[in-house]
């Protein structure tokens, strides 16, 4: 009796160890990996003092740079929501041909690199490119300015909305849609009232991912802007070139402003979620 | 406010699956009707399109004397209920059964009376406020029977209402049901693959297999009167036993029963036998033939007798023991078939008629989580 | 849009790759980014084992912190990196003495891919890991099987196709990484210059002058997006696949 009592504890101890090892790498796994660069950053940004952040702020292609900045992701959430909000009802609810295709098209942006999206936007939209001579008569610049910026980061961005609506919409099935239905609904009553109730937060998170997205991108818009200064610098692109001319102090400043901004809408929208789940349950 | 429903030759096919083929049965003005069928049987698609959630591939609904084929779901003022509810479950009770309403625009202060009205009647009053994920499963269901009735539907539609809950709820719901109906006259058209609940609580039956009707009648016809060897299996239990027919009686050895009318001499038949349907006799009648007692279950009131034939076919009686007496195992006695149900062999297909002899139990074995059809 | 890439004709493609120190680029890149999703595989599953069956405090915190990459911008994460490892700085300083080199290096190349393509693979793996039911592993212990068998034999093959998704989508990351790697690199050719890098620097008339221009670049990229447009298409397959035979279980 009392060897199985002794093997027992002893299993348990050597899970306990288990768990323990497993436990310790990963932190410092984590630690090293991200926590400490954003210590870094943090330390080297605010270094200097706050006078330092107050004089970036108020140079004038820094606000130009968050402007601009600031422009891309509002067009660029708008028009992701809607029209992954779209293809995500497609993608959930329908069958059809070629399905598989359009969900692999979906995450395609994702795995391809910004700086191939760049370079393609540039061959159609820029001299001899296919869509160029459109815009041309119409007097329209599109590479080079930021129409093309916001195309391509809206390209970049789409899958976020997309990814993060599909499950959830599959997991809630379709016959609360239907019930709304048969008590007199129309499609987009029922929409508005029960479907985008239910996609809360799921939207909201990949509307936040998609924010964070379009103001972190880089490659696709350097190439797309010709980053001429004042005019078409994205915060990015500002930090790009503040590096480029020793401003690096600036560049930390920045680069810890646009993370702060992101990881602050991630971390709302998480709070949010968990306290509304938590009513619910 | 009812309307009476009428489906006539609703045929429906998913891929090459007919799961529906040529259906035709009325539903009477103010009355319940049960769509009994095993899982499969086509039952759901057709209660689906006459609310207009499916399209049919050919054939007509019409809901109190209007065409209804072509109207979309929203335009069909039917109400719904579903299995698993679908209750809206980011809205109250309260919002959940006004919905009908408010999406009609009617003012909030009717709106108020009618869910209160509701409620009331489907004894949930004190929950209005409550969400559905705080309700039981047979709170949520009368919700939803709620929610379907604000509106004043002409018609009430059930798709296995019961089917997820547990066999007590089940049965108070049930009883419920028929009180309800009783009450608000609703025309009223119900799915299920529970025998008990469609003979309990429908007026009239429309029995259902592989996408077909089998029959339609009211209860007692159904249980009595079996039109087809699938409704006799599939209603009720019942003693298969197979034989030979000669001068329209059905021989399994040197037994005989009487019934086989139309089927011509030396075709196979297939004979059903309700339990009860059995007489235990000391001595030989015209009728009556040689049977040996295997075993005796003793239930209370009533016993099982498990008896075999001299052919080898089993066969089991359910009686009263005021009537069987000192009736032990190892005796041999005489048994006389009442009533029984005789179909040419070739009619019943492989379920009808699976081990000879074995009683073909009434589908309550069915689990709740087959796919409905 | 590929048509735009080779209209210019192979020909383009055979240059770029011969030249700019293309080839090594490419491979670079490629090496890099195996590194990476092979390291991740590893790690990003450690980590989700651990948010679904190992309980302690912070749990959540450390998963909101995995959750970082997503948020902090590329570029920002290179600009992290060298403020933590440049040469001026404490840290940096000290690795460098003892002859660590990150920046400017390929260690920083993979430092930066690592955190970016992190939260890619313990995404991929966390919502399988719990729908995965603990019946099995249970029947295994009661078995005999000790923990690292069990987890081998039951837990390891219900996973793999998770895994395998979570590395491929981290690979596919990493080919096409820019902004975490431009500064970190330091983009010396032949040994720290990965394509997508390459690839601006093509398009950007001053670096070269008019030796090159957007026909290698297409070209580049071309090669560069076939690889990636593969890599989505068997993700797609192994995802789905695996979707299917959770269904049927």
């Amino acid at each position: 009796m009392s060897t199985i009592s002794t093997s027992a504890r002893a299993d348990r101890r050597k899970a306990r160890l288990w768990r323990a090892l497993m436990l310790s790498v990963a932190l410092l796994y984590v630690a090293v990996l991200l926590l400490a660069p954003l210590g870094g950053i943090i330390y080297y940004a605010l270094k200097e003092g706050l006078g330092e952040v107050g004089h970036t702020f108020r140079q004038s292609d820094v606000r130009h740079a968050f402007y601009l900045t600031a422009i891309i992701m509002v067009v660029t959430v708008i028009v992701t929501t809607f029209f992954g909000i779209i293809v995500a009802l497609v993608l959930a609810r329908d069958r059809f041909v070629g399905k598989r295709l359009v969900s692999a098209l979906v995450d395609l942006p994702l795995a391809v690199s910004p700086v191939i999206v760049g370079l393609m936007a540039v061959l159609l939209f820029g001299r001899g490119g296919w869509f160029e001579p459109f815009f041309a008569a119409r007097g329209i610049q599109v590479i080079f300015a930021l129409p093309s910026m916001i195309l391509v980061t809206i390209f970049i961005s789409i899958p976020f909305v997309i990814r993060e609506v599909v499950p959830v919409l599959q997991e809630l099935g379709m016959e609360e849609e239907q019930a709304a239905w048969t008590l007199g609904a129309s499609r987009l009553q029922t929409f508005r009232r029960v479907t985008l109730p239910n996609i809360r937060w799921g939207l909201l998170y990949g509307i936040a991912l998609s924010a964070a997205r379009s103001i972190g991108e880089v490659g696709a818009v350097l190439i797309v802007s010709g980053s001429l200064q004042g005019q078409t610098e994205t915060a990015t692109l500002y930090i790009l070139r503040a590096f480029d001319q020793y401003q690096e102090q600036q560049a930390y400043i920045v680069a810890l402003t646009l993370a702060s901004f992101s990881i602050v809408m991630l971390i709302g929208i998480e709070t949010l979620k968990r306290r509304a789940s938590r009513e619910a349950g | 406010m009812a309307g009476s429903i009428q489906v006539r030759g609703l045929t429906k096919s998913f891929g090459s699956f007919r799961a529906v083929d040529d259906v035709t049965f009325e539903a009477a003005e103010g009355t319940i009707t049960a769509l009994l069928g095993p899982s499969g049987s086509g039952k759901s698609t057709v209660l689906r399109m006459i609310a207009g959630l499916e399209q049919p591939d050919a054939g007509s609904v019409w809901v109190a004397g209007e065409e209804l084929t072509e109207a979309s779901v929203q335009d069909r003022r039917l109400g719904f209920v579903f299995q698993h509810y679908a209750l809206f479950r980011h809205m109250t009770v309260r919002k959940n059964v006004a919905f009908g309403l408010s999406v009609r625009r009617v003012d909030k202060g009717t709106q108020r009376e009618r869910v209160d009205e509701l409620l009331e009647l489907v004894g949930l009053a004190p929950f209005g406020d409550r969400y559905p994920d705080q309700l039981s499963g047979g709170q949520r269901q009368r919700v939803a029977l709620a929610r379907a009735l604000a509106p004043r539907p002409q018609v009430l539609l059930l798709d296995e209402p019961f089917g997820a809950l547990d066999a007590r709820v089940r049965q108070e719901l049930r009883a419920w049901l028929d009180h309800l109906h009783r009450e608000l006259g609703v025309t009223s058209l119900f799915v299920t693959h529970d025998q008990e609940e469609a003979l309990e609580l429908a007026n009239e039956i429309v029995v259902m297999n592989h996408g077909r009707v089998e029959q339609v009648g009211p209860a007692d016809a159904i249980y009595n009167q079996p039109a087809t060897p699938f409704v006799a299996a599939f209603v009720g239990a019942s003693n298969v036993l197979r034989g030979t027919v000669w001068e329209r009686h059905v021989h399994f050895g040197h037994s005989i029963v009487a019934g086989a009318h139309e089927i011509p001499d030396g075709a196979e038949a297939i004979a059903y036998i309700r339990p009860h349907d059995i007489e235990i006799t000391g001595e030989a009648g015209s009728t009556s033939f040689p049977v040996a007692v295997e075993r005796r279950t003793d239930m209370g009131w009533m016993s099982k007798l498990h008896l075999r034939l001299e052919d080898g076919q089993p066969l089991v009686a359910q009686l009263p023991n005021e009537e069987i007496v000192g009736v032990e195992a190892g005796q041999r006695l005489f048994a006389n078939l009442r009533n029984p149900k005789v179909f040419a062999a070739d009619r019943a297909d492989d379920e009808s008629a699976t081990v000879p002899g074995a009683i073909v139990a009434p589908a309550e074995t069915e689990t709740q989580t087959e796919a409905q059809v | 849009m590929l048509q735009s890439g080779f209209g210019n004709g192979l020909g383009n493609l055979q240059d770029a790759l011969n030249s700019f120190g293309a080839q090594n680029a490419i491979k670079l890149t490629l090496m890099m980014a195996f590194l990476t999703a092979i390291i991740n595989g590893v790690f990003g599953t450690l980590l989700a084992y651990i948010f679904v069956r190992v309980p302690f405090p912070g749990r959540d915190l450390l998963s909101t912190v995995v959750d970082l990459p997503f948020a902090v911008p590329t570029l920002v994460a290179g600009v992290m990196l060298v403020a933590l490892y440049g040469p001026h700085s404490t840290v940096g300083g000290w690795l460098e003495r003892h002859g660590i080199h990150i920046i400017f290096a390929p260690l920083g190349i993979l430092l930066a891919l690592l955190f970016v393509t992190l939260p890619l693979v313990v995404r991929s793996v966390q919502p399988v890991l719990i729908e995965l039911d603990t019946a099995e592993e249970e029947a295994a212990r009661v078995l005999g099987a000790g923990g690292l068998t069990t987890f081998r034999k039951v837990v390891f093959p219900a996973l793999r196709p998770a895994i395998t998704a979570g590395a491929l989508l981290a690979f596919a990351r990493s080919l096409g990484e820019f902004g975490a790697i431009v500064f970190v690199s330091g983009n010396i050719p032949n040994k720290t210059l990965t394509a997508p890098v390459l690839i601006t620097q093509l398009l950007n008339p001053t670096t070269f002058g008019a030796v090159a221009g957007p026909g290698e670049a297409a070209a580049v990229s071309s090669l560069l997006f076939l690889f990636s447009f593969v890599l989505v298409l068997i993700t797609e397959r192994v995802s789905s696949h695996s979707l299917q035979r959770a269904s049927e279980l």
